[in-house]
């Protein structure tokens, strides 16, 4: 039988605010332990929540973005449960009628573009950390995490695949950073993936029994535990077997999920209106407020980049991955003047290389944008070839100062007088006449070798062009 | 509809609350008449009424977003039960 799997995903993002949700205390991550939970988030009695504002922009912000509907009137809920990083007991978050209904985003996958649903967004507060290494036999907590704000983002199960579920991760993890709403280190859990997947015979229409995967906090591991999955979902139901819904963690050492023992009345959580906290509410005035601080979106930036600079859709892709990328190929095409195809190669490749070697991001580059467009100048001016501006590249990624200086301390300008290179060739011609031979009675590969002569001869500073032009017609002799 | 003394024991474990065998029948009584009075408005015609999360007619109040609270640890620690380390302890939380 062929199968079907049927993909979820919950995303979690921290929100970039400066204070909590609901406290004034600091959303700054890694603090030392407890200093950033004040008496709201430690839940000390008689204390009352007040909301962030910034929280609500960036929701709605998030919710114009994806196409979505903003709610105007959104309601705050407790969400019930025992757990020692809650000091509350409950955790405020959205229920019924979250900010942000229906919205979308559009993925590609093998070419195919699809477009995947977003259910709802909708704001809720961070729990605290337990430390479990022994204390004596207890748990630690730190609570500097409490209250920091999250936008749940909740998809429709319409990923059939894992590339459609890393497509859309990804493609939410740019967004994100694009707008400015959440840093996306999911390292530091500010970006935190679930997924809910099931198997179905393929063509039949109903879901199947689902799984909700945790613990898959890369790329690689969504991919690999849904992949798991699948598998052994199939598996279950190959050998006669039903699915159980239940939660699963991933383990990435034996890359495997495994079943969390769960307790029946583990999901009943009770919910109802917080009564601290009247609905939430705002006009279309605050809607069209934020809708001014939307930046130019990843597919619209892409869409010019390959309309308004020519570049073919690979290397739109990769400029526009993150807005600091695009906005340093902005202005190197800016300040360089030069083809921006040219400016593409350099910024897409060679630079990308250096940043990707060092495990940096553009904001860390070693070279500026006005660094790199004086480099940029001197190939399109002739001054230096490709190929010693790599090395060029090279000494201003280790500080050696910016193109020209570089260019004149270590005498790299590329010779272009006609009459120089003719008289190199004319060298090596005559001390390589065994070769010449060779080459005249048909050997044409051996073009190279006179290449690499030549260039060997001046150091690599001919013009790559030139010598080829005079080299065609010194052998032919 | 009534809860049985099952269904208050469930909601009393759910809350972590301990009571004792004639608690769970006496709030079952109660929390049944509570019920029944839910069902009374559950009868009313309420179509075009607009349904309210909150008693009172108000609306969210927002702050800015500016750091307020400075640390306080040392005052909140010396009335937990445990702390060590800036960490408030707690029994362990995972087997």
């Amino acid at each position: 039988m062929e199968w079907e799997a049927v993909i979820g995903l919950e995303v979690h993002i921290q929100l970039l605010t400066n204070s909590k949700m609901f406290s004034g205390a600091s959303a700054r991550y890694g603090a030392v332990p407890n200093t950033q939970a004040c008496a709201v988030d430690v839940a000390l009695p008689g204390v009352l929540p007040v909301m962030n504002v910034e929280a609500a922009r960036m929701a709605v912000k998030f919710g114009l973005a994806i196409g979505a509907k903003i709610n105007h009137h959104s309601v705050f809920a407790r969400k019930n449960y025992f757990y020692p990083d809650l000091p509350k007991g409950y955790q405020i978050s959205q229920y019924e009628l979250p900010i942000v209904q229906a919205g979308h985003v559009d993925i590609e996958v093998d070419g195919v573009s699809k477009r995947i649903g977003v259910t709802r967004a909708h704001l809720e507060e961070d729990a605290g950390k337990s430390l479990h290494e022994d204390f004596h036999g207890l748990s630690g907590i730190d609570l500097n995490r409490a209250g920091t704000p999250l936008l749940e983002i909740v998809s429709e199960p319409d990923m059939r695949s894992t590339g459609e579920a890393v497509a859309y991760l990804k493609k939410l993890h740019e967004l994100v950073r694009y707008l400015e709403i959440c840093d996306g280190n999911m390292q530091e859990g500010s970006f935190r993936c679930d997924a809910n997947v099931s198997v179905r015979p393929k063509g039949e229409t109903k879901l199947g029994t689902r799984a909700e995967l945790k613990n898959i906090n890369s790329f690689r591991f969504v991919e690999r535990a849904i992949a798991y999955e699948i598998e052994r979902q199939i598996d279950v139901c190959e050998g006669g077997g039903t699915v159980v819904q239940e939660t699963r963690l991933y383990d990435p050492n034996k890359d495997e999920t495994r079943s969390m023992r769960s307790k029946e009345e583990a999901h009943d959580y009770r919910y109802f209106p917080d009564p601290d906290l009247p609905p939430l509410e705002f006009d279309d005035e605050f809607i069209r407020e934020v809708a001014k601080t939307l930046p130019e979106l990843p597919d619209a930036k892409r869409e010019r980049f390959m309309r308004e600079y020519a570049l073919p859709a690979y290397d739109a892709g990769v400029l526009t991955a993150t807005h600091e990328m695009a906005n340093y190929y902005e202005e190197t095409v800016r300040a360089s003047g030069v083809d921006p195809k040219l400016a593409a190669n350099w910024v897409a490749g060679d630079l990308a290389g250096y940043l990707n070697k060092e495990n940096r991001t553009i904001a860390e580059s070693a070279v500026s944008a006005p660094m790199l467009s004086g480099l940029l100048r001197r190939i399109a001016d002739n001054t230096i070839s490709g190929k010693i501006a790599k090395d060029v590249l090279d000494a201003m990624w280790n500080g050696e100062g910016d193109a020209d200086s570089i260019i004149e301390k270590k005498g790299l300008t590329q010779i272009t007088d006609t009459g120089a290179i003719e008289k190199v060739v004319d060298e090596i011609l005559a001390a390589n006449s065994k070769q010449l031979e060779q080459y005249r009675s048909g050997q044409e590969k051996l073009f190279g070798y006179f290449v690499g002569q030549v260039m060997k001869a001046t150091a690599g500073k001919a013009n790559p062009k030139q010598v080829n032009d005079v080299l065609k017609r010194k052998l032919r002799g | 509809m009534s809860l049985s003394r099952t269904d208050v024991e469930k909601i009393a474990h759910l809350a972590r609350l301990e009571i004792n065998e004639q608690e769970a029948q006496t709030f079952a009584d109660s929390l049944s008449q509570i019920l029944s009075l839910i069902e009374q408005m559950n009868a009313v015609d309420t179509t075009g009424v607009t349904p309210m999360a909150h008693p009172r007619e108000a609306a969210l109040r927002l702050r800015e977003d500016k750091v307020t609270e400075g640390d306080e640890r040392s005052k909140f620690q010396q009335i937990a039960p445990a702390a060590e380390a800036g960490l408030y302890l707690v029994p362990k939380v995972i087997e």
